[in-house]
């Protein structure tokens, strides 16, 4: 396992290599299974270890020194441990489908090697972020998926709006960068530590609940909230989708936004250690869960509504990590990774058969037209929406929902806002269903779609059976020797909350069958009704409004202030000051050069006399003993 | 009888005053030049002076290398100044100011 975790980092960096120096060169062919190709091998390299962990192994290997500085010493440490294990799975597994999809969706596009670079490049980054045995190199992981993403939403940088996404996405996530980077001070400061190995076994030296130790998590938790997209920090997620669909599907499934439920889960020894950051971490998931739900409900482009059910769905996997159900968090990273995969690659199959229009009130008789990518993306919303035994969803939702409904305290309030996150969740995704698909009562238009190649739909179709299956996979048992076994609850008690669960799901989906299928007036009656709250959300509660007046604006007047007053005058005035002061002074004293031998001649000798004074005074031959 | 040293480094100073005052009163470069030689010997004089009395070698050796130098300075300013001749300034060393750029 020592050469085979380096193994799954090098797959990726040299596939970005190699398709960022010679891919301009290479054909369209061999660039695109290169790139698919490097990712496909770090998965084989993760199906060994997952063997090697399933015996029993782990490791904390040490590589090299990467810089010493006294008794400071920053190694290039690997962890593999269950956790990283279903991580690295998950990134390469779904990067890889993502990957092969890519070939036929960028097809066409004229910066294709460019592209496979970057995805390669991101793909690289998340793993380093994840197989990283200590703080420093997780930073760096961290600071490269911020940089990948920023390539990658600003992929097609000729478009105005695309170059404004990547740079929001990325001065949103340095905020986030600056946070771990403090935390990573204040362990150091404190523990004397950076590998997790040191400080998950001194992180208990620090008083329990202490201003430190919340400290260290809250900072921790300003990164993983930056790079998860949870509030208040979320406002860049919608605005990636400026990106290419693909670079959508790596980023909410398999990359960057579960970063941060892998962090929290990762330091859950330390978030165990400080309860209210903790709480904080679930405070923020359940309500994050719950106010992207309800402005997907009003959005009508296809990707934001995707974009915010992912914001939504990461906002249960902090409020499960927050509560301690950490196996429930990331059981619910790993099924949620596949179905909304699978959603966003069928989703730019849609959006690709009419014509980049992304307007969900646009499309229409999709059954007929692109059947596979409608059958798949009715599976990825049922498991989605929690659809009973057969989806994935069903069962991963349905575990953080009783994991906070069956906690001791007022962490009942937060199971209520998942279950009303439920409801609101099979309203949007089957809003988007049937308005985007088509119902039987949408007339049969004569637009005629085309089904995507095999290349695009056999990825979505494997992602389909994950979003089915992935329920029965046994993760909770093969993350307990990182997190311990998750409380056995009784079946009476199982059934009764998913249930409930389910009820809330069935009336979500019922409201939007009968709003959008049946009776499609009554939904725009509603929304006259509802008006003004109907705006409020559909723009998203304003809070790029109210960033906008708060940050930005103010931010650009201190700009333009330092450039219109502090530089001209204070800056350019210092400078323009001392060369004047040192032209006039030099004015005065250019009368003393005068080019004349002879007045030069006089100073050197007044100066060599002066001197010999000087010099006899100072030994003591004073005129008046010379005779002596 | 012996010629006391003090009377030779006043004939050195007196020399050596002399080629001063020439130097920064007289315009002509070719005086102004000699005035240069005058206070080099002036030196030397000083060097021989003091060789002799204290019975070492040391001031004639430095002497001979002011003699040295002397001549090599001779060498560049002479044809400085034919330089300066044949370009058709004036020989007045107060008009050649071209330093002061």
């Amino acid at each position: 396992m020592d050469i085979l975790a380096p193994l799954v980092l090098v797959a990726p960096i040299a596939g970005f290599l190699v398709n960022a120096l010679f891919g301009r060169l290479l054909p369209r062919r061999v660039v695109g299974w290169i790139g698919a190709g490097s990712i496909g091998l770090a998965f084989v390299f993760a199906l060994v270890i997952l063997s090697q962990v399933l015996g029993g192994q782990k490791l904390d290997q040490s590589y090299f020194t990467w810089w010493q500085s006294g008794d400071f010493n920053v190694p290039f440490n690997l962890y593999v441990d269950a956790l990283s294990t279903l991580m690295i799975l998950v990134i390469t597994g779904v990067g890889f489908l993502i990957h092969v999809y890519s070939i036929g969706y960028m097809r066409e596009d004229t910066g294709f090697s460019r592209f496979f670079a970057y995805m390669n490049l991101f793909v690289f980054s998340m793993l380093l972020l994840v197989l990283s045995g200590n703080l420093v190199w997780l930073i760096i992981g961290w600071a490269l998926v911020g940089l990948s993403s920023y390539l990658l939403i600003g992929f097609w940088f000729e478009r105005r709006s695309a170059v404004l996404a990547a740079r929001k996405a990325f001065v949103m996530n340095t905020i986030g960068d600056v946070g771990m980077v403090f935390a990573a001070f204040l362990i150091f400061l404190n523990l004397r530590v950076l590998d997790f190995q040191g400080l998950f076994s001194r992180v208990h030296q620090l008083p329990k609940g202490g201003t430190i130790i919340t400290a260290i998590c809250l900072l921790l938790l300003v990164g993983a909230v930056a790079k998860s997209a949870q509030l208040p920090l979320h406002t860049w997620l919608p605005d990636a989708m400026e990106g290419p669909t693909p670079v959508s599907a790596l980023i909410h499934a398999a990359t960057m936004v579960t970063a941060g439920v892998y962090l929290v889960a990762r330091m859950h020894l330390l978030y165990d250690w400080a309860p209210t950051a903790a709480a904080t971490v679930a405070v923020i998931g359940g309500v994050t869960a719950l106010f992207a739900a309800t402005i997907g409900t009003a959005q009508i482009d296809i990707k934001r509504i995707l974009a915010y059910s992912t914001m939504s769905q990461i906002g249960y996997m902090f409020l499960a990590v927050g509560i301690g159900g950490y196996t429930a968090g990331m059981f619910h990273f790993m099924t949620h990774a596949f179905f909304k995969a699978l959603l966003f690659l069928a989703a730019g199959n849609v959006i690709h058969a009419f014509h980049e229009d992304q307007d969900i009130r646009h499309m229409g008789n999709l059954r007929a037209g692109l059947p596979i990518t409608f059958w798949t993306f009715l599976i990825g919303t049922l498991s989605i929406s929690g659809f009973p035994i057969v989806t994935a969803g069903f069962w991963s939702k349905d575990e953080i929902i009783r994991a906070a409904l069956t906690a001791a305290g007022s962490e009942v309030v937060l199971g209520v806002l998942a279950l009303i996150t439920a409801g609101l969740t099979a309203f949007y995704m089957f809003r988007l269903f049937i308005v985007a698909f088509g119902w039987e009562w949408l007339a049969h238009d004569d637009r005629h779609l085309h089904e995507a190649p095999p290349v695009q739909t056999i990825p979505i179709i494997i992602l389909a059976a994950g979003a089915v299956v992935g329920g029965y996979i046994p993760v909770a048992s093969f993350l307990s020797p990182v997190f311990g076994q998750p409380a056995e609850v009784g079946t009476l008690a199982f059934w009764g909350l998913a249930g409930l669960t389910l009820a809330a799901a069935a009336i979500g989906f019922a409201v939007a069958y009968l709003l959008y299928a049946r009776r499609p007036q009554l939904a725009v009656a509603w929304r006259t009704r509802l008006g003004p709250i109907h705006t409020l959300v559909e723009r998203k509660y304003y809070v790029d409004e109210l960033y906008d007046r708060l940050f930005v604006r103010p931010g650009l007047a201190l700009a333009r202030f330092l450039d219109n007053v502090v530089e001209p005058r204070v800056i350019d005035g210092a400078v323009n000051g001392v060369a004047a002061f040192f032209l006039l002074e030099a004015r005065e004293f250019r009368g003393i050069q005068t080019g004349r031998v002879r007045s030069y001649a006089l100073v050197t000798l007044g100066g060599a006399v002066g001197v010999l004074v000087i010099v006899a005074l100072y030994l003591g031959y004073l005129p008046w003993k010379l005779g002596a | 009888m012996p010629v006391p040293a003090y009377t030779f480094l006043l004939l050195s100073g007196a020399l050596f005053t002399l080629g001063a005052i020439g130097f920064m009163v007289r315009r002509n470069p070719l005086v102004v030049f000699m005035c240069i030689e005058l206070m080099l010997n002036a030196v030397n004089l000083a060097f021989a002076t003091m060789s002799r009395y204290l019975n070492s070698l040391d001031g004639v050796v430095f002497a001979f290398l002011v003699i040295t130098v002397a001549a090599a300075e001779v060498v560049v300013g002479i044809a400085i100044i034919v330089q300066v001749y044949r370009a058709g300034r004036q020989m007045d060393v107060d008009e050649l100011d071209l330093m002061k750029e």
